[in-house]
């Protein structure tokens, strides 16, 4: 174990950001994730692709910490964090910011205090420099004059990218979105997806986004991962995507419905999957 | 043998149910208590205005209801009393009842309808959007920010709330004893004072403060674990409802078990 330590702490002096090994998270007796490995190097946009139900959420929510995982290693900046105290998790999570599906954005909080909250609770900065800093993230995302909004009067894609300004707030080492066009009109998505090409070029963010939009995916991936019933079935760049023949990557770029079942007992089975129907 | 498997899991279940609480009244303990002396300040604005909203916003309804029940705790004893030509002992009778068990009681189920629940649907709905996801992944603790408050608030204004409830309480008897039961204002307001000893107050209010506790403890504890979706959000407020009202009841038997025992 301490000579693994020291090999990834090794490498984490270089370019890897992110590394997982052989991950497994389960729900009471359901495994989600089987074992998935995959690495991260400083300054990529890897974008994690699935269908619902196929597990890149929990891997999500694993990668920073909401979820525990039963089995593996998660090494994040040189610390696995699967094992680490709460105290060395908080460390690391105040060089990480997260934008949530439906943005998060605490509802009885202005936009600038939503902003602003991280800032208040980790740095002793007068509100004066608070204040500028603010204003400074919300213009990074075009928000500006946005600050005395609550969350309810935000349209969807604005409260997405007021949360991006939170996230930002700590200037973070690595980004992490979770399904950021979901539930946008093609119009804002495409506006969003152009936040993060922004802000990668800007600040050369390391970052992790979880979506099923292919356009999406496509347009700000580095290298993207396929995965599918709690497994990687591909990784590669955008091109080695497109290339790919695993049915299951095929089914997904090419948009292809599950087979139509013709039987009664074949469409339960496919619902049951292992168990026997009969 | 299945009925014992069954018993034996529900006393389980409930035993670990009040673990679950007792840990969160514990770490709501430590933020209060010792992690400001270790640089995470506690949220006094925000205890603040819970305390507005948890105390001062009740006074309204709670001051009707300990007025009525009162006046009707005066004319029920006194359909007793009159028979024995005891009605002088109805200011006694009415004052010792209220301080002892109905103020605090009365409290507790006002503040169960009105606070318990508002935490357990602020909390539920914080999870359902992934608020406290968010706290949690900015590195903030959502016992000290969300949870610490409310206790602070509880155990200060439910004692407070507690002797506006007794006081209301002996008023609305009062104005029975005035009207029907040769009191003057000033003797009925003589026959409590003598009737009541400072135990009588002390035990109510620490009551009062374990009810606190407990009401809060339950709806954080009940609006943490909501699941997805608005249903489950309701769920959980209903939940926190019933189980607040069930466990005052069992923490207001075992105090009053053992102040009956302790003299």
């Amino acid at each position: 174990m301490a000579a693994m330590h020291s090999q990834f702490a090794d490498d984490f002096s270089g370019k890897t950001m992110i590394s997982v090994r052989d991950l497994r998270v389960r729900y009471g007796e359901r495994e989600i994730l089987h074992g998935v490995n995959f690495e991260v190097k400083h300054g990529e946009t890897m974008v994690i692709m699935g269908g619902s139900g196929s597990g890149k959420s929990t891997l999500l929510r694993a990668l920073v910490g909401l979820e525990k995982p039963s089995a593996g290693e998660i090494w994040l900046k040189g610390k696995d964090i699967a094992t680490i105290s709460q105290e060395e998790l908080d460390d690391i999570r105040k060089q990480i910011g997260m934008s949530f599906q439906g943005g998060a954005l605490f509802g009885s909080m202005s936009v600038r205090d939503n902003v602003a909250l991280p800032l208040r609770e980790h740095t002793e900065l007068e509100e004066s420099t608070i204040e500028i800093m603010i204003r400074l993230k919300l213009q990074h995302v075009g928000l500006t004059g946005y600050e005395e909004y609550m969350p309810s009067q935000l349209s969807g894609g604005m409260k997405k990218r007021a949360a991006v300004a939170r996230a930002l707030a700590m200037d973070p080492e690595i980004l992490f979105f979770d399904e950021p066009s979901a539930g946008l009109d093609p119009i804002i998505a495409a506006g969003i997806d152009t936040l993060i090409l922004d802000l990668k070029r800007a600040f050369r963010m390391t970052v992790i986004v979880v979506t099923h939009e292919l356009a999406s995916a496509f347009l700000i991936a580095d290298r993207m991962i396929l995965i599918d019933k709690g497994n990687i079935v591909a990784t590669g760049t955008k091109e080695e995507m497109k290339a790919n023949q695993h049915p299951r990557v095929r089914q997904f770029l090419d948009r292809v419905p599950e087979p139509e079942v013709a039987q009664e007992l074949d469409y339960l089975q496919m619902l049951t999957e292992d168990v026997r129907v009969s | 043998m299945e009925i014992a498997y069954e018993i034996g899991a529900s006393v389980t279940g409930g035993l670990a149910y009040v673990g679950s609480l007792a840990s969160l009244g514990t770490q709501a303990a430590y933020f209060t208590f010792v992690a400001p002396f270790r640089g995470k300040p506690l949220r006094w604005q925000r205890a603040v205005s819970q305390a507005m909203d948890v105390g001062v916003r009740a006074l309204p309804i709670l001051s009707l209801i300990s007025f009525f029940v009162g006046l009707i705790l005066a004319l029920q004893g006194a359909y007793e009393l009159r028979k024995l030509g005891a009605l002088n002992l109805i200011a006694q009778g009415v004052a010792i009842t209220i301080t002892r068990e109905l103020g605090p009681l009365i409290t507790a189920i006002v503040v169960i309808g009105r606070s318990g629940s508002a935490f357990a649907a602020e909390l539920g709905t914080m999870r359902v959007t992934e608020e406290i996801d968010a706290l949690e992944t900015m590195a903030i603790n959502p016992i000290r920010f969300l949870v610490t408050p409310k206790f602070l608030a509880m155990i200060v204004m439910l004692p407070c709330l507690t002797i506006w409830a007794d006081f209301m309480g002996i008023f609305g008897g009062s104005v029975f004893g005035v009207s029907q039961a040769d009191f003057t204002w000033a003797s009925y307001f003589q026959a409590t004072t003598d009737a009541l000893l400072m135990r009588d107050i002390v035990t109510g209010l620490i009551k009062s403060i374990m009810f606190g506790i407990t009401i809060t403890a339950v709806g954080c504890h009940e609006g943490l674990s909501t699941g997805g979706g608005a249903e489950e959000v309701g769920r959980s407020v209903t939940r926190a409802v019933v189980i607040s009202l069930f466990l005052v009841i069992v923490v207001d038997l075992v105090f009053t078990t053992l102040f009956f025992y302790t003299g």
